[in-house]
């Protein structure tokens, strides 16, 4: 049961993601990557991890994308140009791309050989209470500071979106 | 039978990976480039909670939950910048954005 | 018995009118300076009375110098009886000069009385380094005695610092010096790799126990030292020029005292000549070519400092006469005689000059003998002394260096035989021309020097007269020199007197009694005479065939080459190459999004790769 989950979401991500980076619209582009991280959603639930399913749904999926659509929107981007050029990753990022692959798949082949396995329910230590004592105790630092990193963000923001006082 | 072995989630992880390095190559638009990092960012949380399951840890899933701050953090300021260029320059196209180039 | 004092008195003299004499009165900076000098004679001279019948050396050791492994050198001070020979005449001498000198620089142009503290503070600074330098007791305490006197006189050459020919020839000296100077460093370094010590006892003592040729390789660089300092072929070049000084300076300097510094150092090193026989020999030949070589020039010059000038250098010649046929007494004798009439002949060259208000060309002189008559029989009296005439100082101590000679070799008497008459000649053409026959110049006022220059001149004068006879030096000096033979050859003797006599009658005839005759005959050798007159051109020689290459080799080789080619080069080459390879490396920022994230990406495999071959081969 579970292998047939995830091959068939895995599926639905990888194609999403070359939806991704096909697209020339960035509308389309945004909605496949919604997807994207839907079937990861999926999968994070095959893995026990609940709560971060959760976040991915409610906060990426539903926060960062929704922002990434309205700035599309605002923006009013339209298909992409055929303009402009860099010979660098024409020439060497495709190869580089199989080499980048390749290296990468060879090496979680080689250090993860099959015997561990994933089973629905072999990890329960992922839930929001779980998770929750440890961001409040052992993560507490890293937690205060990205609530600091937050703010600034939003500071940020504001300053460079606000229109010129004149 | 109906067990996933881990190398799948992580060969998985590697080609969202992969995909959105080529995003980010190849494609010429500022925000399609912001969307591929994106990709990246969730391939990488994938392998987070990978491992998370292997060594049954919750520090994995508290790894992923701080890179998503980060990257929703990053998304907002990085639309900003992305609107003030357009704002000056009228144009999404990365390669015209080179003027630091001397 | 406090040695330090000696040389001290005259430091501290020194170091109170060169710090405060600015503001002295020329009464306070006289007190100062003549005080310490008069009063370092006068410890010198109780100092002689309390070690009384000097046999053996008293030495004084303040603190040892330097230290370094089995190598030590001691600040010491020794006297023995030729110490005392020299301390009296260096601060007997230095007095009478520095009395006069009061007199003489008492109307010198310029601000702070044209400098005369100044004048005063490098005189004592002088009589400092002298003292430190006969008193030594080893070589490198004398060393600095040496050096110190170098720069004394450089400083006093140049005195008149805003002329260029005196601040030339206190380069000069003092460069000339420089070379020998390095003879004698070179000799001292080979002392101390032969003997292990610089001290005079320890090196004496041992030098028997050395090989002949160590000793004589040693004395010979021993040797360039002393012609550089006491002017001999072929570093005498420097002590005609150094006229330009004020003469009390050449008196003093360049004829008493610091000259005499070789003639002492090479006396004083006699155990290690003693055997080294063709060091000896060396000094010898060079002594007597030197003194006839500058005995000929002087018959040609015009300049009246100049004739005694070269007189010095042929004089010095015949002390290293009887250093290198072994009569060092005889050697030191003639220091000593010569030290009275010469510094006679300068001081009193000084008073004509100074009668004259600066003339120094002879041919503008004459008739002055009724003028400045004291002058003029003070100056007879050295007259006859360096001519050789019986029972006068001079007399005694040339004798007993030419009888030494002729039995040591006897071409060296000739010479130097021939050398005397050729020195009556030009002294007494030089008092013939100033002090004879009908005035030449221009001057209305001549009047007499005053009683502070001339009374230094009498008391010399009765020294060049009588101190012959009554400071028996070689006798004296039996403890320090051992071996010494009484000759006597009354045939050899009426032969130097009658070259002597010889020179004065062919002086009188040419300029007085018939005072054409003299450029007449000029005329019929132009060509020898041009030679002479012009110093046979050694210094238009030395000239092109040292210091041009040195020069142009210094400019063209070592400063456009090596300095401004290879190290500035080397310099900028670095800049040059930075920059260089930083204009390659701006290229690769492109400004172009993607191509840095190509490297990324390239540089995360490359990364990749290498961990997992680490990791692989760790495994």
């Amino acid at each position: 049961m579970d292998v047939v989950l995830f091959l068939i979401f895995a599926l639905i991500a990888v194609v999403a993601a070359i939806n991704v980076v096909v697209q020339t619209h960035p509308i389309a582009s945004a909605v496949s990557l919604i997807g994207v991280m839907g079937s990861l959603a999926v999968l994070y639930l095959l893995l026990g991890a609940e709560f971060i399913a959760a976040a991915q749904v409610i906060v990426y999926a539903g926060a960062v994308m929704v922002l990434f659509i309205f700035v599309i929107m605002l923006l009013n981007a339209g298909a992409e140009g055929k303009t402009g050029r860099s010979l660098m990753a024409q020439f060497l990022g495709a190869p580089l791309l199989v080499a980048f692959l390749g290296v990468l798949a060879y090496f979680v082949q080689r250090l993860f050989p099959d015997s561990s396995k994933v089973r629905f329910g072999g990890f329960t230590g992922g839930s929001a209470q779980a998770v929750g004592r440890a961001l409040f105790t052992t993560y507490l630092l890293p937690f205060e500071v990205t609530s600091l990193l937050i703010l600034i963000a939003i500071l940020g923001a504001i300053v460079l979106g606000r229109k010129e006082l004149d | 039978m109906s067990a996933v072995p881990i190398s799948w989630f992580l060969t998985l992880s590697a080609v969202l990976f992969a995909l959105g390095v080529a995003g980010f190559l190849f494609r010429r638009s500022i925000i399609t480039v912001f969307m591929s990092i994106e990709l990246m960012l969730n391939a990488v949380n994938l392998s987070f909670v990978t491992f998370a399951y292997k060594y049954q840890q919750v520090s994995g899933h508290l790894f992923t939950f701080f890179v998503m701050v980060v990257a929703a953090a990053e998304a907002a300021v990085g639309l900003a910048i992305i609107l003030t260029v357009f704002k000056n320059r009228a144009t999404l196209n990365i390669d015209e954005v080179a003027s630091m180039k001397d | 018995m406090q040695l330090w004092l000696i040389p001290l008195l005259p430091l501290a003299g020194f170091a109170i009118n060169g710090l405060f004499g600015r503001r002295f009165s020329k009464a306070l900076v006289n007190v100062f300076a003549i005080g310490s000098v008069v009063l370092a004679f006068a410890w010198v001279l109780k100092t002689i009375v309390g070690l009384g019948d000097l046999t053996m050396p008293y030495t004084e050791h303040y603190f040892t110098w330097i230290q370094s492994g089995q190598f030590s050198v001691g600040a010491d001070f020794t006297v023995d009886r030729l110490t005392e020979v020299m301390l009296l005449v260096v601060t007997g001498i230095g007095s009478l000069i520095h009395i006069y000198s009061t007199g003489y620089m008492a109307h010198e142009h310029g601000p702070n009385h044209g400098g005369y503290y100044r004048f005063f503070a490098y005189l004592n600074l002088f009589m400092f380094f002298m003292l430190v330098l006969v008193l030594a007791a080893n070589y490198l305490v004398l060393f600095v005695g040496w050096e110190g006197v170098g720069l004394c006189s450089y400083l006093l050459i140049g005195f008149y610092f805003t002329k260029k020919f005196a601040t030339d020839a206190g380069n000069k000296a003092f460069i000339v010096n420089r070379i020998g100077d390095f003879g004698f460093s070179l000799a001292m370094f080979y002392i101390v790799k032969t003997f292990g010590t610089l001290d005079f006892g320890s090196v004496f003592s041992r030098a028997p126990g050395a090989s002949e040729a160590t000793l004589t390789l040693i004395g010979l660089l021993l040797l360039v030292g002393a012609t550089g300092k006491s002017a001999q072929i072929p570093l005498y070049v420097w002590l005609p020029d150094a006229m330009a000084g004020p003469t009390p300076v050449s008196a003093l300097i360049h004829a008493a005292t610091m000259v005499t510094a070789g003639v002492y150092m090479t006396a004083r090193s006699f155990p290690i000549y003693s055997h080294a026989p063709v060091a000896l020999e060396t000094i010898a030949v060079i002594g007597v070519a030197t003194a006839f070589f500058a005995a000929t020039i002087g018959m040609a010059q015009n300049d009246i400092k100049k004739v005694f000038a070269y007189s010095t250098v042929s004089q010095l010649g015949y002390m290293f006469v009887g250093v290198g046929v072994g009569a060092y007494g005889a050697g030191v004798y003639h220091l000593v005689t010569h030290a009275f009439f010469k510094a006679l002949l300068f001081l009193g060259s000084g008073a004509v000059i100074h009668s004259l208000s600066g003339e120094q060309d002879m041919r503008n002189m004459g008739g002055l003998r009724t003028k400045i008559p004291w002058t003029f029989w003070t100056m007879v009296c050295a007259w006859v002394a360096i001519a050789g005439v019986p029972f006068t100082s001079g007399f005694f101590s040339k004798d007993e260096i030419l009888i030494a000679a002729y039995y040591h070799e006897p071409w060296i008497y000739w010479l130097g035989t021939i050398t005397a008459g050729i020195t009556a000649f030009y002294v007494s053409r030089a008092m013939f021309m100033t002090f004879f026959g009908k005035y030449r110049g221009h001057e209305h006022h001549i009047h007499e020097s005053p009683a502070v220059m001339t009374l230094p001149l009498t008391v010399l004068a009765a020294l060049s007269l009588a101190g012959g006879y009554f400071f028996r030096v070689p006798s004296f000096l039996d403890a320090v020199f051992p071996g010494r033979k009484e000759l006597e050859n009354s045939g050899l003797m009426a032969i130097s007197v009658f070259f002597g006599f010889g020179g004065i009658l062919i002086a009188y005839l040419m300029y007085v009694a018939k005072p054409a005759m003299a450029d007449s005959f000029a005329g019929s050798i132009k060509g020898l005479y041009t030679l002479v007159y012009n110093k046979y051109f050694v210094d238009e020689l030395y000239d092109t065939a040292v210091v041009k290459p040195v020069v142009g080799g210094a400019r063209w080789v070592l400063w456009r080459g090596v300095d401004a080619g290879i190290i500035d080069g080397m310099a900028n080459g670095v800049a040059t190459l930075s920059r260089g390879i930083g204009g390659v490396l701006r290229l690769w920022q492109s400004g172009n999004i993607r191509s840095y994230a190509t490297w990324v990406v390239a540089g995360s495999v490359a990364l990749m790769v290498t961990l997992g071959m680490l990791a692989g081969g760790a495994r």
